[in-house]
């Protein structure tokens, strides 16, 4: 399979699709509150572009705030947590609690917390939990990842804790932060848009408001709309995680 | 005079009952000990405790080096991958403190002298089979230790190059002469290069025979092919064929 075709090939699916789409709408003369055609969600899209790429700018602010909040105190307690296995027994079927619990079901209580008049806080509360899981794991996991014949040569030169730690444990643990920090930036912008539905206010002016917004009107194309931005903005994300996750594994690897 | 010694030493291990003796070994300053046996017969077990990574259940172990004046080469390189060469190499001196620049420049002294002057600030993933083996006894080298313990370093290593790492780890251990152990289960690696050989039974291990090689160190060419190596190589296998049985 040659370059161009692998580039081509999923544009050309989503051509078609969107072809057959606009013409079964055409075809069964479908209300467009109902079901737009295509064209009509290119429409929208279009005039409606400033506000949208304004929400998902604060959709991509809140889940990108979010991150960093859950990164700081997932590497924190991991730390902590390395040195002390005592901490690690005590902390983890909290961890797991917290990881199960759908977000959800936790977001009116931190919306009251937050204040109605700063639902941006909750959101960004709200996503951080869902993106502390995956680095709080990752980094754990990746503490104890150290070649245990490298452990025994700290052993054999009679290495001080600080140095195991900074010389061999954090390093060793690279690889599976930046595997955390990629899942986690994924699952902050899903909670940064569940965050948001619930908080059901507008105060974020994130795309989950659009999108209510629009429901509530029944402008089904801007929905559509949203939601298009919404999935590219995903897509963009992931990729770009993608790119940075394999420079950090060449960075760190040296190939 | 002796750089360490087991003396009747037993190690059990929770759950898989005794791994080890007893067994009691001798290692004068200077020589170089093959230590031969059936896998799962505590060979490696015998080398931590030479290396006082772990404690016997039974009987003593007695150690004169200090700090940093053992080294090991374990069966893989063992080299941390986020480090070059020259940072692997220098890792034991800079855990003793010694200043950063001089840990790196005695790194690269130890990577010429295993014949890898060119890989200073190459990454173990650039590295072939045999070269990480070789910057892994650089690093084992670096502390000039007194007791040089070698745990199958060369097991993953196809035939040319571990023929050619023996001959280069004999060279190497003419310059300061530490004790060494070599752990393997190749009989004729044995021979070639240690000054004795002991044979271990199958598990636990006991001592199944010692056996002395009188043959020059380092070896001189041809030394595979002369009667007295074939036949050093016929006395410790059936020494071991013994060991094995009982």
């Amino acid at each position: 399979m040659n370059a161009a075709l692998r580039v081509i090939a999923p544009v050309v699916l989503i051509g078609l699709l969107l072809l057959a789409w606009e013409a079964a709408c055409a075809a069964l003369r479908t209300p467009a509150y109902i079901l737009p055609p295509p064209s009509a969600v290119a429409a929208s899209l279009a005039a409606d572009a400033p506000t949208l790429l304004r929400s998902a700018w604060n959709t991509l602010a809140m889940a990108l705030a979010a991150l960093a909040v859950a990164s700081l105190l997932a590497q924190a307690l991991a730390l902590a947590v390395g040195l002390s296995p005592i901490l690690e027994r005590a902390v983890r079927p909290l961890a797991v609690v917290l990881q199960v619990t759908p977000v959800v079901a936790i977001a009116p209580l931190v919306v009251i917390w937050a204040g109605i008049d700063h639902p941006q806080r909750a959101i960004v509360a709200l996503a951080a939990v869902v993106a502390f899981f995956p680095i709080f794991s990752g980094a754990v996991t990746g503490l104890k990842s150290a070649d245990p014949d490298l452990e025994r040569l700290f052993d054999l030169y009679g290495a001080t804790r600080p140095q195991r730690l900074m010389r061999l444990r954090l390093p060793a643990a690279v690889p599976f932060l930046l595997e955390g920090h990629k899942v986690a930036a994924g699952l902050a912008v899903i909670g940064a848009v569940v965050a948001e539905f619930v908080a059901g206010s507008g105060g974020a002016q994130g795309l989950a408001w659009r999108i209510l917004e629009a429901g509530n009107r029944l402008q089904t194309a801007k929905m559509f709309a949203a939601l298009a931005v919404l999935g590219v903005l995903g897509a963009l994300l992931h990729a770009v995680l993608n790119v940075l996750e394999r420079w950090g594994i060449r960075w760190w690897r040296g190939r | 005079m002796t750089v360490a010694a087991l003396d009747a030493v037993e190690v059990d291990y929770a759950g898989r009952g005794r791994a080890l003796g007893p067994f009691s070994l001798d290692l004068p300053a200077g020589e170089i000990t093959a230590l031969v046996g059936p896998s799962g017969c505590g060979k490696s077990t015998a080398l931590r405790l030479l290396a006082g990574l772990e404690q016997p259940t039974r009987g003593t172990v007695r150690r004169a080096p200090g700090r940093g004046e053992t080294a090991v080469v374990f069966q893989a390189p063992t080299l941390a991958p986020w480090l070059t060469a020259q940072a692997n190499v220098a890792l034991p001196l800079e855990l003793a403190g010694t200043p950063r620049s001089e840990a790196r420049a005695r790194a690269a002294e130890a990577l010429g002298a295993v014949g890898l002057p060119q890989v200073l600030s190459a990454r173990p993933v650039q590295l072939s089979g045999g070269m990480a083996m070789r910057v892994s006894l650089a690093r084992a080298l670096v502390t000039e230790p007194k007791l040089l313990l070698l745990d199958e370093p060369f097991a993953a290593l196809d035939e040319i190059t571990r023929r050619a790492l023996a001959d280069d780890v004999l060279a190497l251990w003419t310059t300061a002469k530490p004790a060494v152990v070599f752990v393997t289960h190749n009989v004729e690696e044995a021979v070639y290069m240690a000054s004795r050989v002991v044979v271990m039974t199958r598990g636990p291990g006991r001592i199944g025979g010692d056996v002395r090689v009188d043959a020059p160190l380092p070896r001189p060419p041809g030394f595979r092919v002369t009667p007295a190596f074939r036949e050093h190589v016929e006395t410790v296998s059936g020494a071991l064929a013994q060991g094995m049985a009982a």
